[in-house]
């Protein structure tokens, strides 16, 4: 197996093989993070930027410590520090970043397109650590990592995905991901955060909460903002907890043996009540855990593919 | 138990689309068939229609109950009986009160109150937005969860074109309708009555009928892209009608309201300074009448409703321009539509379409709008040559702020009948 392009940018861009290639290799290098001595040299004298324009916890030490493990040589640009602030173009900044010859750049950025933009005027290989509402396929990849270590098959598992469906960088790459995967997608919100032009027969738009949750074999939650309601996409907070909260009875009507995921930072009680993670009913943790796994992969295969 | 025989009337029923001579039997507050049994039973109580119309109980689902906060104008007490006064078996109230009916706690103490009078059916359409002040969406799960059957912003406009899609698509999530009143209210500005030759005349500032079809035509825009239902309340002029024509033509699930004012009188009513023809949408000319009684007759409405909007006597004793905006309509509702079945432009099914069917499926009201079978026992019976006229002194409603007093009418409800108890008009 091979992986011939330079970039992750879309899921879309990976065919279910390639998916699953990447799950393989992600599983190999999951093994690295369990040893006493979590290093191996398969990357050393690469060096990668990673440049995140947004704020970001579980992403960015993911990929920090993904590359760490590789014995990547890693430098963080912190967006307020940089020429940015003071006005240089985002073409600007790459190409300069680009004379330095890094071999990848790992890329958050609050506009959709961003990683795109950047990979179309740099050599080097970019990775989309989540652009705008865009896409998030790192997500999505450990995703489908923790089902398979539930899941024997991901093709017709019933998934649902619940909320911000609209906004949602990670629900639009774990749909496109999932569904290549031949799963049954059912997505619920209120109208006002789901897709409304979706062509794909795999996709459908729960008519209820209690549709979309009966007799799933996944949940997947995402977060809801506060910042929607000014907007006018929900009408406050205490409301969308009363109505679109996963809560333990609504919970009673998913399949016995259910996956919960949410990709974090939870609104605990918000979207999902704390009740449910704290009785370690979620798979919260394995997903973080299988994000650096991920990373690993994801950098591994763009970084040796093009270099051997 | 409570058995109730309404016997020789003629029966309208618009869900099956029947004008017959037949009983019909209520018993424990539920329409009932008619068996054998039934015949000659004991304590039953009768009420002989023998030549009157018999119609599912009438909804007016747009009336204006002061309470809330301004108990002064009506209270939800003098509101319903008003209502029972005009043949009305239901009526729903929209959400202006004070405060505004934006929450399940306003929406459960107007639910209560009503319920306390054991008079007609109340039904509550919530807010919008918060307050009816359009900045953002009012709890709406909350409002249908308590029992509110639709929402609305009526005497204000949902004047931001975002506030308005999100809240079709938010309400959609809920299966709640939403009913818009369709105004730009910059382009009305400070009019106080229809721009033409009678505001010209008066030295008014005029409201353009465009104000109104500018705004009918953006949320039935609306209501196409994110297909979603929607209800246009008061609907006016000319101009709007050929607006309801595009909408009813693509197919759409839009429904239109217009009030028995638009097709009776015109704006020149206004002629001499009176604040009791002064409301918004303003009376309009001649053609907008036609145009509205033809469009009536072509089966282009859905509802007529009174608008019923109470004020008081001191607040309407002034000039045109400070007077509010409003009439009130609950006890003439009836008989000015009568009015049209008298001109022929509608039939007894059409106005049992209008009043009461067609408001009943709108608002999804279980079991009502229809005389079958297990249904509420709501029944309006009509006597449309009775001849009568509407004096201030007999208005049930605690404000009398009409240009139809002294007029005389031809048409009443003689009986209302709302879950099976009996009002003798």
């Amino acid at each position: 197996m091979d992986y011939a392009k330079k970039d992750l940018i879309s899921i879309n861009d990976l065919s279910k093989s390639d998916i699953l290639y990447f799950i393989d290799t992600a599983k190999e290098f999951k093994k690295i993070s369990l040893q006493d001595i979590k290093k191996v040299p398969t990357m050393r004298g690469k060096t990668i930027l990673n440049i995140f324009f947004e704020p970001s916890t579980r992403t960015k030490t993911s990929f920090e410590i993904a590359q760490k493990r590789l014995s990547a040589d890693t430098i963080n640009l912190s967006i307020s520090q940089s020429s940015v602030v003071k006005g240089e173009s985002l073409s600007d900044t790459i190409l300069n970043l680009q004379a330095m010859k890094p071999d990848a750049f790992v890329i958050r950025h609050n506009e959709s397109g961003a990683p795109y933009f950047i990979s179309n005027i740099t050599n080097a290989s970019v990775i989309n650590a989540g652009d705008g509402i865009n896409e998030h396929p790192t997500q999505c990849l450990l995703d489908i990592m923790t089902i398979f270590e539930y899941k024997k098959e991901i093709k017709s598992l019933k998934i649902a995905i619940i909320g911000d469906i609209v906004h949602s960088r990670v629900a639009r790459s774990d749909i496109a991901g999932l569904s290549k995967l031949g799963a049954e997608i059912y997505l619920y919100g209120p109208q006002t955060l789901m897709p409304r032009f979706i062509n794909s027969d795999n996709v459908k738009i729960a008519g209820s909460m209690d549709n979309a949750v009966k007799e799933a074999d996944v949940i997947i939650m995402l977060r809801v903002q506060k910042e929607r309601t000014a907007f006018y996409f929900i009408p406050s907070i205490e409301e969308y907890r009363n109505y679109f909260k996963l809560t333990d009875e609504i919970l009673k009507l998913a399949s016995k043996d259910v996956l919960i995921l949410h990709p974090g930072p939870v609104n605990r009680d918000v979207e999902i009540s704390g009740s449910i993670i704290n009785s370690g009913k979620t798979a919260i943790y394995d997903q973080v855990e299988n994000g650096i796994a991920v990373r690993m992969a994801c950098l591994y295969i763009l970084l040796s593919g093009r270099h051997s | 138990m409570e058995k109730l025989l309404i016997k020789n009337g003629i029966v309208v029923d618009p869900f099956t689309n029947t004008q017959v001579k037949r009983d019909v039997y209520i018993e424990n507050g539920l329409i009932k068939d008619i068996k054998n049994e039934t015949v000659g039973a004991k304590d039953i109580n009768i009420i002989n229609a023998y030549n009157l119309f018999v119609l599912p109980g009438l909804i007016d689902m747009h009336v204006h109950l002061r309470e809330p906060g301004f108990e002064y104008k009506e209270t939800i007490k003098t509101g319903m009986e008003a209502a029972i006064a005009g043949g009305f078996t239901s009526i729903c109230c929209m959400p202006n009160s004070n405060p505004v009916n934006d929450c399940k706690e306003v929406n459960s103490f107007i639910i209560n109150k009503a319920k306390s009078f054991n008079l007609c059916n109340v039904f509550t359409i919530g807010a919008i937005s918060s307050g009816n002040k359009g900045l953002n969406l009012a709890n709406i799960g909350d409002l249908k969860n308590s029992g509110a059957v639709a929402i609305s912003d009526d005497g204000m406009p949902v004047e931001d074109s975002s506030l308005m899609a999100r809240a079709l698509l938010y309400a959609k999530t809920f299966d709640i309708p939403v009913i818009s009143h369709s105004e730009d209210i910059k382009l009305r500005g400070k009019g106080v009555i229809n721009e033409g030759f009678v505001s010209h005349k008066l030295g008014v500032n005029g409201i353009p009928s465009v104000a109104e079809e500018i705004a009918i035509f953006r949320d039935i825009k609306l209501a196409e892209y994110f297909k979603a239902p929607l209800h246009i309340a008061h609907v006016s002029t000319k101009g709007s009608v050929e607006l309801i024509k595009m909408a009813k033509n693509n197919g759409m699930d839009i429904t239109f309201e217009t009030c028995p004012h638009y097709f009776s009188i015109t704006e020149e009513s206004l002629l001499s300074y009176n604040t009791n023809a002064k409301m918004n949408p303003p009376l309009r000319r001649q053609e907008d009448v036609d145009a509205i009684k033809n469009a009536l007759r072509e089966g282009l409405f859905d509802v007529i409703a009174s608008d019923h909007a109470p004020h008081s006597e001191d607040e309407k004793n002034t000039t045109l321009d400070e007077a509010p905006f409003g009439i009130i309509g609950l006890e003439t509702s009836l008989a000015l539509t009568l009015g049209l079945y008298h001109e022929k432009y509608l039939s007894m099914i059409d106005i049992a379409n209008l009043m009461s069917y067609n408001p009943a499926k709108i608002l999804k009201l279980q079991n009502r709008g229809a005389i079958i079978n297990g249904n509420a026992g709501d029944i309006t019976i009509i006597n449309p040559e009775k001849k009568w006229t509407y004096k201030k002194e007999n208005i049930k409603s605690l404000s009398k702020n009409s240009p139809f007093i002294n007029k005389s009418f031809k048409g009443a409800a003689m009986y209302v009948i709302i879950n099976g108890k009996f009002f003798k008009l």
